[in-house]
């Protein structure tokens, strides 16, 4: 195959030696493809070229004939870089296949169910800002109630993926009579305390809407307070609750609080991917979020995380600085 | 976007002066910096954040871990001049319950650059 190479390339040069066209020169810069195509390395097109010129012209001095032997030499280690340079790219090809089955694992393993509780609906956006999400919303699903884990693993990529599936197998072995909010934090916090690494925690909401009696109660381990909309007043209040990150220190006891919630309320739980949204004119304030929310309170709650989705995102062009995640519990009687 | 750390040492106490943002890109930076002294017994440290406009959770887990270390060998970690946004961090964090931490002293930016 490279004599066929060889040959072809003597052709090409002969007719430019000859017309001097620009079309043939185009030709040979077509023709310089295959070369790539082959791996042909770049002192090795030299040694052709010579070869080439041998057949073509052996009339010439000496000293060309030399020069080019020098030339080959000169070219060798750029032929090892491009060598080192291709097998990096297939290396690179090879991480992405398996980052895209990790992604894939994630999906699995991670997979969270809506719940169907009567009297409340349920909205959620959950955006990674790289491949692979570092937030992570997990539902746990009773008799007439559900439990949300809103979390954001500190650390992002991988190692936040792996932490991840830790703290869903430790929700998965919650009993019924554990899933206070409290509870359930100082129980996740102890899991991650022991097993991860010293610079790597977690922050978590939890909720839990009772639809007996349509009270919300939660606690935080560090988290972004939640919004909760009073329906009947217009208007916005925190919901603040003191705890640390998860993985700080085995010990540590969080508080729990509720909140009942009247026809039309709607707390939103976010990471800080939203609360944080920056813009060319800086951070964005929480007065924003609200407004953004309170433009669709009357959309059903998929709609409303869909629509402050699309109103951040788009203020950053798309491109998320950090993961992006909202759930939106709301109590309503409206549309299904 | 550049972080500086630099290291001055008055009465057996490490201060640090930390200049810039600290984001994902250069919190490993400050990591290195301060894993040097994390292991010292008794570390007495502080670390001065007043010329910190911006900093996202990867570096308060670098601060997280700093102080874990550092109490786990019985020392001592404050952390000085959080501008508004900063000190916001470390309370929802629950971190500003466990950690020493001073706000600065004209709070009159709110860190948004």
């Amino acid at each position: 195959m490279p004599q066929e190479v060889g040959r072809q390339y003597k052709e090409i040069m002969k007719k430019y030696l000859e017309s001097h066209s620009e079309e043939d020169l185009y030709v040979g810069q077509q023709f310089s493809r295959r070369f790539i195509e082959k791996e042909i390395a770049p002192e090795d097109v030299i040694s052709i070229h010579k070869t080439a010129m041998i057949e073509l012209h052996p009339e010439l001095r000496n000293e060309v004939w030399d020069s080019f032997d020098f030339l080959i030499e000169m070219m060798i280690h750029y032929g090892l870089t491009l060598r080192e340079h291709q097998s990096l790219i297939r290396k690179q090809e090879a991480i992405q296949i398996e980052m895209d089955v990790a992604t894939k694992v994630q999906d699995t393993i991670l997979k969270t169910k809506m719940p169907i509780v009567d009297g409340l609906d349920v909205g959620l956006v959950s955006q990674p800002a790289r491949q692979m999400n570092g937030d992570y919303i997990y539902f746990l699903n009773g008799q007439n109630e559900s439990s949300v884990a809103v979390a954001d693993v500190i650390g992002k990529g991988i190692p936040a993926a792996l932490c991840m599936s830790m703290i869903k197998y430790g929700m998965d072995g919650l009993e019924n009579d554990n899933s206070n909010p409290r509870n359930v934090l100082e129980i996740i916090n102890r899991i991650v305390e022991k097993s991860v690494d010293d610079s790597m925690f977690i922050s978590m909401f939890y909720g839990k809407y009772d639809g007996e009696n349509a009270t919300f109660s939660y606690a935080s381990a560090g988290h972004e307070p939640a919004l909760h909309f009073n329906a009947k007043t217009g208007t916005f209040s925190e919901l603040d609750a003191k705890g640390l990150l998860l993985g700080v220190k085995t010990d540590a006891v969080y508080e729990e609080r509720s909140v009942m919630m009247q026809d039309g309320d709607f707390i939103a739980m976010m990471t800080d991917g939203v609360t944080e949204t920056r813009t060319e004119e800086g951070f964005i304030e929480m007065e924003m979020i609200q407004e953004i929310l309170a433009e669709v309170q009357d959309e059903p709650a998929q709609q409303m995380a869909d629509h402050i989705y699309h109103k951040l995102a788009g203020l950053q062009n798309y491109r998320l600085s950090d993961d992006f995640t909202i759930v939106i519990f709301k109590k309503g009687t409206e549309k299904v | 976007m550049n972080l500086q750390v630099e290291l001055l040492e008055e009465n057996s106490v490490q201060y640090y002066k930390v200049v810039g943002e600290i984001d994902a890109f250069t919190a490993p930076v400050l990591k290195e910096r301060l894993a040097a002294v994390e292991n010292i017994q008794e570390l007495k440290a502080e670390l001065d954040l007043s010329e910190v406009d911006y900093m996202d959770s990867t570096g308060l887990g670098v601060f997280v871990g700093f102080y874990k270390t550092v109490t786990s060998n019985g020392g001592h970690v404050k952390i000085t001049g959080l501008n508004k946004r900063l000190h916001r961090l470390f309370e929802i964090t629950g971190l500003s319950e466990i950690i020493d931490i001073e706000k600065k002293e004209s709070e009159d930016n709110n860190g948004t650059i």
